[in-house]
């Protein structure tokens, strides 16, 4: 096999099933896995989510993951978020001709492990190739879907005033990894990705709240973008103590080297939820004692006051709005 | 007595202040985007009247010298490279954004020295760097300046708008009871020119730039000037020493020059900038491309040199909020985060 990806690989022809043979069934491979022109699955009981997502992150490899982790967990995550245990999963490769094939091999392994790690399927998949120039390197777009227990729903629109705000862990890690990746700034740190398959979290926390509200994946825009959304669905005001929300070290030295609100930085692991307040404690013990999520956090709560608005307790005590979300401030994290 | 080293405490002594009233000026951006972000103007006594002053470098470079820029763009096929707030700062007739929908070739970089190794590495272009800032950025004006007569490359220049904050403190010192000296510019010139300022009655404190030395720092001015005497306390020792950096400061003084300079909304302050030497004019763009003097600005009912003074908050301007936002900016404030206006505007100073 020739050591980088050509036009041929995407023909149909003998390079195409030699690319599917050797590096994606090898790697993807499960009784569900299909040769034809779709998967042919069981029926499911009750209500299924479905979702899809594209990935173009630059770089694709980074500390913490690579482009593959990210392709898998964000559907993964995505479908979690509506109280859905991810059953299967579709992928679609865009590569750019001359994309050396050893590492579109390590991307297919990452997205195998990640997949088996996060009991999912990888059912069918698709590959194109570009000519140079026309894509950056390699482009993934993933789909998948879950099934939902009765009785469980989640969304934006359900946050109650009362409801506790809890982040499953500390905030910013995904963006900063990117942004030191990229190299632009000429700032060294030591800031891997958060990058996770969260389903098993959300499990946990069903089992103790499956009346919970919200739970909501806070990648690009970050956890402050997501609080803005969901007072603006649910029409409720969000009052979040500074001081409570979760930022590691090393992502505080480096955004407060550029000025960047952690907040606003996107994450790949980490969730939004949103419970009665007699059952956050019970939430946050389910967090911390499942991989992921040990470093889950009560950081505010819904109001009835400030409507559409996300009201900050600072540092020393003052109380600011978080500005809103601005400007795309990194394009292609994820 | 009030304990000087704890946050409640100090929120405290801030909030029931209730002796004579105090005016406190900020002269730095960075101050007075922390003093917003931490919601801390909410929460002083209404005896405490703080001031943004003139000390964000974008704020205060005038609507002529965006013109320049983007003479410079358009008129002589230049690469501009340049700071990201400054792009979006409105000129008299376009901002470097517009200038460079228009076709103009704008390069975004960190640092003054990127810029150098931009041009270096592009040596088919004519690259300026669009150099505005103060003592605290200038040294690395130079060091780009410095580093293309070592690569012996001739495509690159600065544009320059530095200032210096002495002039400032001068022509400011009627609209304060004291300033809040900024931290990173004396950690760079020291402190004598603080004790000059107080032999002529001027009086300031300079502070650092977390949440709890900013409240350390208000509240020793506060209790000061409600003592009545001149006065000058350094409240960030752990980085500002009394001689400063001498060897930044000795750099700048080879290269550059006192001139006047044009402070937006406020107008020209003798002696408040530096350029580059004669020497160096080879490196200085307003020489080398011979840029036409361009008029120093139109008049809209934009109040930036009102609100810069003091004279106003930010949402007693007619525009605040409305034909001005950080989206659509009219003035100077309203672009950059460290803006009294934006940040105003972004944390809700009404809250």
């Amino acid at each position: 096999m020739n050591d980088v990806i050509t036009l041929a690989h995407g023909s149909g022809g003998r390079q195409t099933s030699e690319l599917i043979a050797e590096i994606f069934k090898k790697n993807l491979g499960n009784e569900f896995f299909t040769a034809d022109d779709a998967a042919v699955l069981p029926r499911p009981d009750g209500k299924i989510a479905m979702s899809t997502d594209g990935f173009i992150v630059s770089p694709w490899n980074y500390p913490g993951g690579n482009i593959g982790r990210l392709a898998i967990c964000g559907t993964v995550n995505d479908i979690a978020c509506m109280g859905a245990k991810p059953l299967y999963i579709t992928c679609s490769y865009v590569i750019e001709e001359g994309f050396p094939i050893s590492d579109l091999e390590l991307i297919v392994k990452t997205m195998g492990e990640t997949a088996r790690e996060a009991g999912v399927y990888i059912v069918a998949g698709d590959t194109k190739v570009a000519g140079k120039g026309q894509v950056d390197k390699i482009f993934i777009t993933t789909a998948g879907v879950g099934i939902i227990d009765d009785g469980v729903a989640t969304s934006g629109r359900f946050a109650k005033p009362g409801d506790k705000i809890i982040v499953t862990g500390d905030v910013g890690r995904h963006g900063t990894a990117i942004l030191l990746a990229r190299d632009e700034y000429g700032i060294e740190a030591d800031v891997t990705s958060d990058c996770a398959p969260l389903w098993e979290p959300v499990r946990k926390v069903l089992e103790v709240c499956p009346e919970i509200h919200v739970i909501r994946d806070a990648t690009r825009g970050g956890v402050g973008t997501v609080l803005y959304e969901i007072a603006d669905e649910a029409g409720v005001g969000i009052k979040i103590n500074s001081k409570e929300v979760p930022v590691a070290p090393e992502v505080r030295g480096v955004t407060g080297l550029l000025g960047l609100e952690p907040l606003y930085l996107a994450c790949e692991g980490r969730m939004v939820m949103m419970c009665p307040a007699d059952k956050a404690d019970a939430v946050v013990e389910a967090l911390k004692g499942t991989k992921y999520t040990e470093g889950a956090k009560i950081i505010g709560e819904v109001t009835d006051t400030e409507v559409g608005r996300v009201v900050m307790t600072t540092e020393v005590g003052g109380q600011t709005y978080l500005p809103k979300p601005g400007n795309e401030l990194l394009p292609r994290i994820c | 007595m009030t304990n000087f080293s704890d946050t409640s405490e100090l929120r405290k002594y801030l909030e029931s202040y209730d002796g004579p009233a105090v005016r406190i000026m900020e002269v730095c951006g960075t101050h007075t985007h922390e003093i917003f972000r931490q919601g801390i103007r909410k929460f002083l006594s209404p005896k405490i009247n703080l001031i943004s002053g003139p000390g964000c470098p974008v704020c205060v470079t005038p609507a002529s010298y965006i013109d320049e820029a983007v003479y410079l763009a358009l008129e002589k096929g230049c690469t501009l490279t340049t700071f990201g707030d400054l792009v979006r700062v409105p000129g008299n007739k376009q901002s470097i954004q517009q200038a460079r929908a228009a076709g103009g070739k704008v390069k975004v970089v960190y640092s003054p020295i990127d810029g150098e190794k931009y041009a270096k590495e592009h040596p088919e272009e004519q690259v300026v760097f669009l150099s505005v800032g103060f003592e605290t950025t200038t040294p690395s004006d130079v060091i780009a300046v410095k580093n293309a007569i070592r690569d012996g490359i001739d495509n690159f220049s600065i544009l320059t708008a530095n200032k210096t904050m002495p002039g400032a403190y001068n022509a400011m010192a009627a609209s304060t009871d004291a300033y809040l000296y900024p931290g990173h510019v004396h950690a760079v010139i020291g402190t004598q020119i603080c004790k000059d300022f107080l032999a002529k009655g001027v009086s300031g404190t300079i502070a650092g730039f977390t949440g709890d030395e900013l409240l350390a720092a208000l509240a020793i001015t506060v209790k000061k000037c409600s003592e009545g005497k001149p006065f000058f306390v350094n409240a960030y020792p752990r980085v500002v020493t009394d001689e400063g950096s001498p060897a930044a400061v000795a750099l700048v003084d080879k290269y550059m020059q006192a001139c006047d300079a044009e402070w937006r909304g406020i107008g020209m302050i003798p002696a408040s900038g530096v350029e580059l030497k004669e020497e160096f004019a080879a490196y200085d763009a307003r020489k080398k491309y011979n840029i036409p003097k361009m008029e120093y600005e139109h008049k809209t009912a934009c109040r930036c040199g009102d609100v810069l003074q003091g004279k106003i908050k930010s949402s007693d301007c007619p525009l605040f909020g409305k034909a001005c936002n950080p989206d659509h900016p009219v003035g100077a404030c309203m672009v950059s985060d460290e803006g009294a206006c934006s940040a105003f505007y972004m944390y809700g100073g009404n809250v």
